[in-house]
């Protein structure tokens, strides 16, 4: 481990929050389930915007309709995702700090972040910014892609987090 | 009539074992990578079922979605929902099998498998009674009382689900 992470760790890990956190044992299952639960809904919101966009649901209804009743779903919860989060870190963070999944993890995170605020930047100026055009489609499917694609990355990185071996090394 | 249901018990047991010592159960399990895979999959189509289901009932309570009605809303997802229950089961199947005996014993595992029941009990009673009165599940802006009540029982039943679903994960079941 990187010996300033490794300092950050020790220290986080012995202070009266972590410290709380660590001897309650039903904090982090909790936490856990809290994490999980908001991850439902974030998945589920960006899976029905993504496949609208690709023309698979909601065929129905104007794109726009579609990203006004989901989008802020994706961003309320994630604060939840970011608080949740936070509280697992402090309670373990030597499981996480240094975990090549958890890294991977906040890299798609930032990723898909980036990917979800252009799709958004599209759309908010212009209703039909993503039909505009042939071109512009075929752009709004690929984000569409690219957000399904990370979204799934996230959870596989998230969840292997608990199996990444840091022992030693 | 009791010898016979004692003989069912005993295969069900029986069942267990066999599960438990098939040579699937033993490659999940004693792969380093195997088990986790699977439980990536399990993982994902859980968020994906239980999101979808918040979406309709968030809109059966009257929290989401108002503008369009329920029977345009479930028509949509349902189908997306059944298809990630497919995997979650086909995936949880394949985990349940690697430590079948000590899943079967385990806690929290049997309370996740009844309160499955009760949601989908809810759910069948719920489609009943829509179906019982189908026009007034077609207007936006609507949520007739029952859908509200269903919503409601279903939202706390998978919040459960969830739950008793993660603690399993944390007993050490062999």
């Amino acid at each position: 481990m990187n010996p300033s992470v490794q300092a950050f760790s020790d220290w986080l890990s012995a202070t009266p929050l972590s410290m709380q956190i660590q001897t309650v044992s039903w904090i982090i299952p909790t936490v856990q389930t809290i994490h999980i639960l908001s991850i439902a809904l974030v998945m589920s919101s960006a899976a029905m915007v993504d496949l609208r966009v690709l023309g698979v649901l909601w065929r129905g209804e104007p794109l726009v309709a579609v990203t006004r009743r989901f989008l802020p779903w994706i961003w309320w919860t994630l604060l939840v995702l970011l608080l949740s989060g936070a509280t697992l870190i402090i309670g373990e963070p030597e499981r996480s700090l240094a975990n090549p999944a958890f890294i991977l993890k906040m890299s798609l995170l930032a990723a898909v972040l980036i990917v979800t605020v252009v799709f958004q930047k599209g759309i908010a100026g212009d209703h039909l910014f993503w039909e505009r055009s042939a071109k512009r489609r075929v752009n709004g499917r690929l984000l569409a892609g690219l957000s399904l694609v990370l979204w799934v990355g996230i959870v596989f990185a998230g969840r292997w987090i608990a199996y990444v071996d840091l022992g030693a090394g | 009539m009791s010898i016979s249901a004692r003989a069912d018990v005993m295969s069900f047991a029986q069942f267990l074992v066999w599960l438990h010592d098939s040579a699937f159960a033993s490659a999940v399990r004693d792969s380093d990578f195997l088990f986790p895979s699977i439980e990536c999959v399990h993982v994902l189509a859980i968020t994906l079922v239980v999101g979808s289901i918040a979406i309709v009932d968030l809109r059966l309570v009257g929290l989401a979605s108002l503008e369009r009605s329920v029977a345009a809303v479930t028509a949509d997802v349902l189908p997306f929902t059944w298809a990630a229950f497919g995997f979650a089961v086909l995936t949880g199947a394949a985990l349940f099998a690697s430590h079948a005996v000590g899943y079967a014993a385990n806690f929290e595992f049997r309370m996740k498998m009844l309160l499955l029941v009760v949601a989908g009990i809810n759910m069948l009673t719920f489609h009943l009674i829509v179906q019982r009165d189908r026009p007034r599940w077609l207007e936006a802006h609507m949520t007739p009382r029952p859908g509200r009540l269903a919503g409601l029982i279903s939202l706390l039943l998978w919040v459960a689900i969830v739950a008793f679903g993660r603690w399993i994960g944390f007993e050490h079941v062999r």
